[in-house]
Order: structure tokens, then sequence, then C-alpha cells
């Protein structure tokens, strides 16, 4: 449920590096919290975005939550075929539930996100 | 202290997710609220609704006493096994309670209220009761008696277009369901209930009352048909207001009218005196100033407290807020002003950091179930 290739982060993201990049989503636990999703509000290609600020909005019939960045950097891609499709984020969560993927400024900040097995832990203490 | 229903072990073992209503540990969903909501839409959903409270009023002065508390007209109900949706007021027209109460016997009535307001009502009839006097001068406590039946009563909602089918099944041959707003005894499975045709969903069903020792074997034989699907309080909040029902607490509480609500078909003018008639009276003469509104969000969920603007002001907060299935949309209430009451308004509710346009509708949001 939540693989060991990523990086995660207290807020329930998970970043996937690809070289100076990094791709950005939620995790299982953190869609399987919201319930189907319904709405995503993401930022545009060429936003900024900063390690521990909000870059969006997710929101299931019964609740809304904000997306926190763990990372900052200028986003270069979008996965605007979650406005059609949000419940994508509820069915692939790593894959084609990806969010944005950002231009990392500082890959040093992936040192202060968590592995699988510290976040699987994290989570089970009842996050 | 919270309280659990006698399914709560239903609930744990189907893997529900649980929340605090109501003073109770609820169900909030099990698969998840949109498939939940698309069962009852579609074949059955089958709800707890074990919390909510019951008493039984009954007495040769039983008749009497509720037509002078409650608004709607009892007479309509004269037959036994005829039911109605009222509401309990106090003499300024603030709602206390919205309930339905069914004419169960000879002298006898249950009403059907909300779980949260299980005592403020039971304090309120029985103060009314003590303050009341029969036509021939005499106590009208001697007349009747009110009994909270809530702890000992189980309720089942079984509700969509498949729901009879179901039942049908569990009563054996020869059944006859009641009537939409009739009830009448049957034996599901064995089981002695009181079957209800109505509901808060907007399709055909039955709510089911029995003994709340036999809860348990209702609900799994309920659940043993592959038609019905349990479903939480999350979807149960989404088909209510798809219907613009409303919910206490949110749609309506003391501080506001029936007319004001939306309400005024459930007061009935045309009888004799009873608890909050005339301040209702005099809304009714001079108009609301403000008045509950459906909203149509084309872009976003107004949940209840966004504020709602018209050209920049704010005019209102929204009461009731969720997003519709079936209509892919954002649906709300809230209270408006009376003249940005009419459907056609264009309106705004501010959502978070963004203002979205909505549109006032006249509910129901949806408009074809299995009952229209």
């Amino acid at each position: 449920m939540y693989p060991s290739e990523l990086r995660y982060d207290r807020e329930h993201e998970w970043v996937r590096v690809e070289g100076d990049e990094a791709v950005i989503g939620i995790s299982h636990f953190a869609q399987d919290q919201l319930g189907e999703v319904v709405y995503i509000d993401l930022p545009s290609t060429g936003d900024t975005v900063s390690a521990g600020e909000t870059f969006g909005e997710i929101e299931s019939v019964k609740s809304v939550s904000e997306l926190y960045s763990p990372l900052t950097g200028e986003v270069t891609a979008v996965n605007v075929a979650l406005t059609d499709t949000p419940e994508t984020v509820n069915e692939d969560p790593y894959g084609e539930g990806w969010m944005i993927r950002v231009k990392m400024d500082d890959p040093a900040q992936l040192d202060e996100m968590i592995s699988a097995g510290e976040y699987e832990a994290f989570v089970n203490e009842g996050a | 202290m919270i309280l659990r229903t006698p399914l709560y072990e239903e609930h744990i073992a189907l893997g529900a997710r649980m929340m605090p209503f109501a003073g109770y540990e609820m169900p909030v969903q099990y698969a998840g609220v949109i498939e939940e909501h698309a069962a009852v839409r579609s074949a059955a959903g089958v709800f707890d609704v074990c919390h909510m409270t019951q008493f039984r009023v009954f007495g040769f002065g039983a008749a009497d006493f509720l037509q002078s508390v409650l608004t709607n007209d009892l007479d309509r109900i004269s037959a036994i096994g005829a039911a109605q949706y009222s509401l309990l007021c106090d003499e300024g027209g603030g709602i206390i309670d919205d309930l339905i109460v069914y004419h169960t016997g000879d002298l006898e009535y249950m009403i059907v209220a909300n779980a949260a307001n299980r005592v403020t009502d039971h304090d309120w009839l029985v103060a009314r009761l003590a303050a009341a006097t029969a036509a021939d001068g005499r106590p009208a406590s001697d007349l009747v008696e009110i009994a909270d039946e809530s702890d000992r009563t189980g309720l089942i909602a079984l509700q969509g277009p498949r729901a009879l089918e179901v039942v049908g099944e569990l009563a054996g041959e020869g059944f006859e369901p009641p009537t939409r707003f009739h009830l009448a005894e049957a034996r599901l499975d064995g089981i002695p209930v009181l079957l209800a045709r109505t509901g808060y969903t907007g399709e055909d069903g039955v709510e089911i009352v029995c003994h709340e020792s036999h809860a348990p074997a209702l609900w799994r034989a309920l659940l043993s048909f592959p038609e019905v699907t349990p479903c939480g309080l999350g979807a149960r909040d989404v088909l209510r207001l798809e219907m613009g029902y409303h919910l206490y607490g949110s749609d309506m509480g003391r501080g506001v009218d029936p007319v004001s609500a939306g309400l005024a078909w459930a007061v009935a003018s045309d009888k004799g005196d009873f608890v909050g008639r005339e301040a209702i009276e005099r809304v009714r003469s001079r108009g609301a100033d403000r008045k509950l509104a459906g909203l149509l969000v084309a872009n976003g969920i107004a949940r209840p407290g966004y504020p709602v603007l018209h050209r920049g002001t704010a005019v209102g907060k929204v009461a009731s807020g969720t997003y519709s299935p079936v209509l892919a949309t954002g649906i709300a209430t809230a209270y408006l002003p009376a003249e940005l009451a009419e459907p056609g308004t264009e309106v705004e509710v501010e959502i978070r950091r963004k203002r979205v346009v909505a549109e006032v509708v006249r509910p129901p949001f949806v408009k074809h179930t299995s009952l229209s």
C-alpha cells in the first residue's frame, strides 16, 4: 500500500524522484480517509510551490482537505485529467492519480521526508 | 457517554467507518458514499436508524392532546395505519422538532422524532400535557400517557426501488404492503414488526420498527439479499438533500418558524388552536423576511456555514450543502432574504478563497425517483 521507492510526508503526500524533478500525489491512506474524490483544485504549469505550503485542495462528498507540497520548486506538469476524473486518485493514487510534477529548487528537502516504512508506522499510530 | 445502537457489532463486522452523531456512535459509510447512494437510487439500501426517538402516546385524550401540540391536522390520519409529517413548535412558532406521527391503533399514536431532540421533545410534551385540560375540565394527563419507547425500539430503513420486493420475500405469501404514508403489522423472517411506508431518501421503501433485541437478526436478513447494500449517514445526508428534505439543526431549529423554513404545508390553519398557531399565522399573513432556498452550485461543494453573497454583499450562510452524484454538481440550502429566495436568482457562495456562482432553485433537486 506504500511503495518503497517513494518518499512520504506526514501530510500524506508522496514524492517520486525522476532526475531533478519530483512527481507528487497523495497516499493510499489519504485517499481512503477522504472517500470518493469529487473535486481537485491544482496549480498551473509555471506556478511555484513551496515546501510546507498548500498547493491545492481535494474534496470528497463528505470533506475537504488542503494539499501540502513537501518540496519547493516550479510546477512543470499538472495532471489535468483529474479535473474530469478525480476518482482516479482513489483508484490509482501512486500511478494515474499523480497530481503535479515539480522541478526541485533544493533536492535536500527530500531528506526531510520519510520512508515507506516510517510512513506506515506513522499511519498505524493513528495519524 | 457515547451510546451504541443494537447494530453496533454489525457495523464493525462490515468495516464501517464510525462517527459520533446525536450521542450515538453511528456508521458514516461502509463502501463509500457514492456507491451507497447509487445502491439506494437504483436497487435498495439499508440504514441503521435505531438511534431515533420513539414515543407512544395513548389514551382517550391522545388525539386531542396531539392535535393541540402538533402543527399538522391529526384528523387527516383518523384511519388507523395512517401517518403524517408534522412539527412540534413553541409559542413563538419556533420549531422544536420535526417528526412523523403514526396512528398505530385504537386511541394510540407513535411519534418518530430526531435522536438529538429526545429529551427536549419528551420534556416539552410532558409539560404541555401537565398544563392541558380536557374538554370536560379534567386534567388532560388523566386521559393521556406518553411513553418513551426509544430504548427498546429498533428502527431499520430499507429504501430504494427494489425495497418492497425484498420486504415481500421476507414477509412471505399473501403479504400486502401498506400504501405510502401508512403502516401495518407484519412478520419479516418470523420477526414481528411494524412496517411503515415512509423514508428520508425520496425512494420508495419502508422503515421497519422492531424490538431492539430483534434488530440484528432483521438487519442480517435484509442484507442476505444481494440487491441490498448497507448505507451510512453520509449517503443518507446526500439522498435527503437531493430531495430537499429538511435536516433538523441545519435547515431549521428553534429560531425558525415553519413558514420561513418552507414547511407551511405541514401547518394546518383550518384546525383548532395549537401551540405556536398565532405566531405562525402572523408570519404567514405578513410573509417571511427570510426563506430557506435551494441552491445549485456548479463549481464546487458549498458546505454548511459558507457565506452566501448577492452582488458582493453577504446575504446568508449555507445551511446544508453537499455534492449530488445524480446531478454531478454541488447542492445546498441557505436562508436568504425573501426577495432573493426566488428561483432563478443568481447568488454567490464563498467556497474558501473562491466565490462561485449559485442559482436559486426550488427543491427537490432530483426530480425523478421511484416515488415520482
